[in-house]
């Protein structure tokens, strides 16, 4: 990082660039490992940029710098902060990759229900018609409904 | 009375570390987890009491002052979202109890279950209390790393499969809040909410319209707003039912409630009030018409879950008291009715050994208790008269009427029909799986249900009444919670008492 504060160095926002789009072009692969490796590059490029926004300079330590040529120490510590979670979410997406390798043979992300239900429709050149409701009186047995029919004969037969 | 609000956090952490001493002995580790989140519904009570009888409740957390050190506000929202959140988040832990009791269909395995519900729990009263941005993306971490765990548990393919689109979809969304996060530092030089409020208002209207469309996007993914929804219906349905319960009630509204809290705080004035609108009226629709397509009662429910979205952002959008104060009540109602219905379809799948609308019928005959506990949420969540789903509707398209406007008015239109369709699917389930010839998708005979899991449900209806009955003074606090957000002063005051923006 450059002193002063005149803004950041041009090297830091390329490197940020750099890999938030290599990040982005790996999140966009099938394999669960790729996204992995992609999820990492993106993370640390944010973490990168969080860095960017706090002033560059000396050891913020009191007494061996002055006050005007410390370096701000926050967005170091919520970089720290962000590490840590990025590595235990890290973790646990290797888990997941792992166990989807160690159940399915491969750790390949699916399409999902809906999209094979509607391949499978196409390919089978159907019409999605699921009209579960269409159980009429005489479906059940134990269903007594009074038959409509009858009622109206009777009014009929009251009115001249 | 300020030592009480970090208790809600640090009260189920510590529950979580001693349930995972106690993971040997499950009838402690049960009774360990039961009464930390019956201490955080009482805490939780006190807290709003106080907020809205003397205002918001601050605690300096290590007594550093507001801008040096971070804050936890308990103003009346967050007040009431942590008391909504802790009592169905009790009731779901007793439901999960009974069904892991029980031994029939799915056991979790207790030994981790109840740290991560624990964990998950500090996650979400962490999110609500959080005084300052960066805290608020600690909480969202939190709840996320619990509910990556939940979501997976037991590690099955199917569960492998959905579990990872919600892991690297939620990542996402966390690495865009974490980049709003770092933009907005480097734009202010505070992440303080209270002090944010202040600065913001001074940045040049391009760069603050950037970072609130950034924030709005990261939030977005997390409540599941139309565009960004897709992830919801496909990740949810698959997990056990207590988890799919209280994910369907709690997550997707804490990503409400950070939409609500930036666009009144940090960015009041309705800038973006036109693309929320639209977006709202989208995800109500879409949402609902993709509900009336599916053919399984999960499915069915998170469908639901994502339209129903659309009504709250409706409010947020106003950005009128009446508005807000109409999302805010809807968010109440919502957590609690969208919870009960996806425990009751635990119950329909213990009972009938499968939620597919295909394979179950005439449950109304075979099992007419579990017929009521389906039918009263579910026609409060169509939004029938009496019920609170009703006034909350009511309260938005009244707020969307007095706006005025074309777009408010296509926002009404469009939000009864939502109600509308909302009603066809609810009783289209009805139809189907309660009131047909019966019909069961499994073959083992019939033992009773277990009393823990019914009772909690029935506790969880009994509350969505509740509501209704309460509705008065329900609606008398979040028009105040409202008023607060709208001036912002009182949260601001009470966060940096001495220079007041």
């Amino acid at each position: 990082m450059m002193r002063g504060a005149a803004g950041p160095t041009l090297v830091l926002v390329l490197a940020v660039g750099v890999l938030v789009a290599a990040g982005v072009t790996l999140l966009l692969e099938r394999s669960l490992t790729r996204i992995l490796l992609g999820i990492i590059l993106l993370g640390n490029g944010v973490n990168l940029l969080i860095l960017l926004g706090g002033r560059a300079g000396a050891a913020p330590f009191a007494g061996s710098t002055p006050p005007g040529a410390m370096s701000d120490a926050l967005p170091q510590a919520m970089v720290l902060t962000a590490v840590v979670i990025m590595l235990g979410l890290t973790a646990f997406l290797l888990a997941v990759a792992y166990r989807s390798w160690y159940t399915s043979g491969d750790d390949e992300v699916q399409d999902d229900l809906e999209d094979r239900y509607i391949v499978r429709l196409a390919e089978s050149n159907e019409v999605s018609t699921a009209d579960l409701g269409g159980e009429g009186p005489g479906g059940d047995p134990e269903q007594v409904d009074p038959e409509p029919a009858r009622r109206r004969l009777r009014r009929d037969g009251k009115s001249p | 009375m300020s030592a009480l609000v970090p208790l809600p956090v640090v009260v189920p952490l510590l529950g979580a570390a001693l349930t995972l001493l106690l993971s040997g002995r499950p009838q402690l580790q049960r009774s360990v987890s039961v009464l930390c989140l019956g201490s955080v519904l009482v805490v939780a009570a006190v807290l709003l009491v106080q907020s809205y009888r003397f205002g918001p409740v601050v605690v300096r957390v290590g007594g550093w002052p507001a801008p040096v050190g971070i804050v936890l506000v308990a103003d009346q929202l967050a007040a009431l979202m942590v008391l909504v959140s802790s009592a169905v988040t009790l009731c779901v832990l007793l439901y999960s109890i009974g069904q892991g009791r029980a031994e029939t269909g799915e056991t979790a395995p207790v030994s981790i279950f109840h740290p991560t519900y624990l964990v998950l729990t500090a996650g979400v009263t962490n999110a609500f209390l959080a005084g300052d941005l960066f805290n608020l993306f600690v909480g969202f971490e939190i709840l996320l790393a619990a509910s990556f765990v939940l979501i997976t548990l037991g590690g099955t393919e199917v569960r492998l499969r959905t579990g990872s689109t919600y892991v690297v979809v939620s990542i996402l969304s966390s690495l865009l809040f974490l980049s709003a996060v770092g933009l907005v530092y480097a734009a202010t030089g505070t992440l303080n909410m209270a002090q944010l409020a202040g600065r913001l208002d001074a940045l040049p209207s391009d760069v603050r319209l950037t970072l609130q469309l950034t924030l709005l996007l990261a939030f977005g993914i997390k409540a599941a707003v139309f565009p960004l929804s897709a992830w919801l219906p496909d990740s949810y349905p698959t997990a056990p039912a207590p988890v799919t319960a209280v994910f369907a009630g709690l997550l997707t509204k804490v990503g409400v409630y950070a939409i609500i809290r930036t666009e009144t705080l940090l960015f009041p004035g309705g800038h973006v009030a036109t693309l929320l609108m639209v977006v709202a009226g989208l995800t109500m629709v879409v949402g609902i018409l993709g509900a009336v397509a599916q053919s399984d009662l999960k499915r069915l429910l998170s469908f639901t879950l994502v339209s129903h979205i659309g009504y709250m952002i409706f409010g947020v959008a106003l950005s009128s008291v009446a508005g807000l104060s109409g999302a805010i009540f809807y968010v109440v109602h919502h957590i609690t009715i969208q919870t009960t219905l996806f425990l009751v379809a635990g119950l329909v799948e213990e009972r009938a050994g499968s939620t597919d609308l295909r394979r179950v019928g005439g449950l109304a005959r075979i099992a007419p208790m579990l017929g009521v506990l389906f039918f009263v949420p579910a026609m409060n969540l169509a939004g029938i008269p009496p019920f609170s789903g009703f006034l909350g509707k009511l309260g938005l398209l009244q707020a969307g009427v007095a706006a005025g406007g074309v777009l408010p008015a296509v926002l009404v239109a469009a939000g009864t029909l939502t109600s509308l369709l909302t009603l066809y699917a609810a009783s289209r389930v009805w139809n189907i799986a309660f009131w047909r010839a019966p019909r069961l998708a499994t073959a083992t005979p019939p033992a009773r249900l277990p009393g823990l899991m019914v009772g909690a449900t029935t506790a969880l209806v009994a509350l969505g009444v509740l509501f209704t009955l309460l509705a008065g003074p329900l609606f008398q606090v979040t028009a105040d919670a409202a008023t607060d957000l709208r001036e912002r002063t009182p949260y601001v005051r009470a966060v940096l008492p001495r220079d007041v923006p």
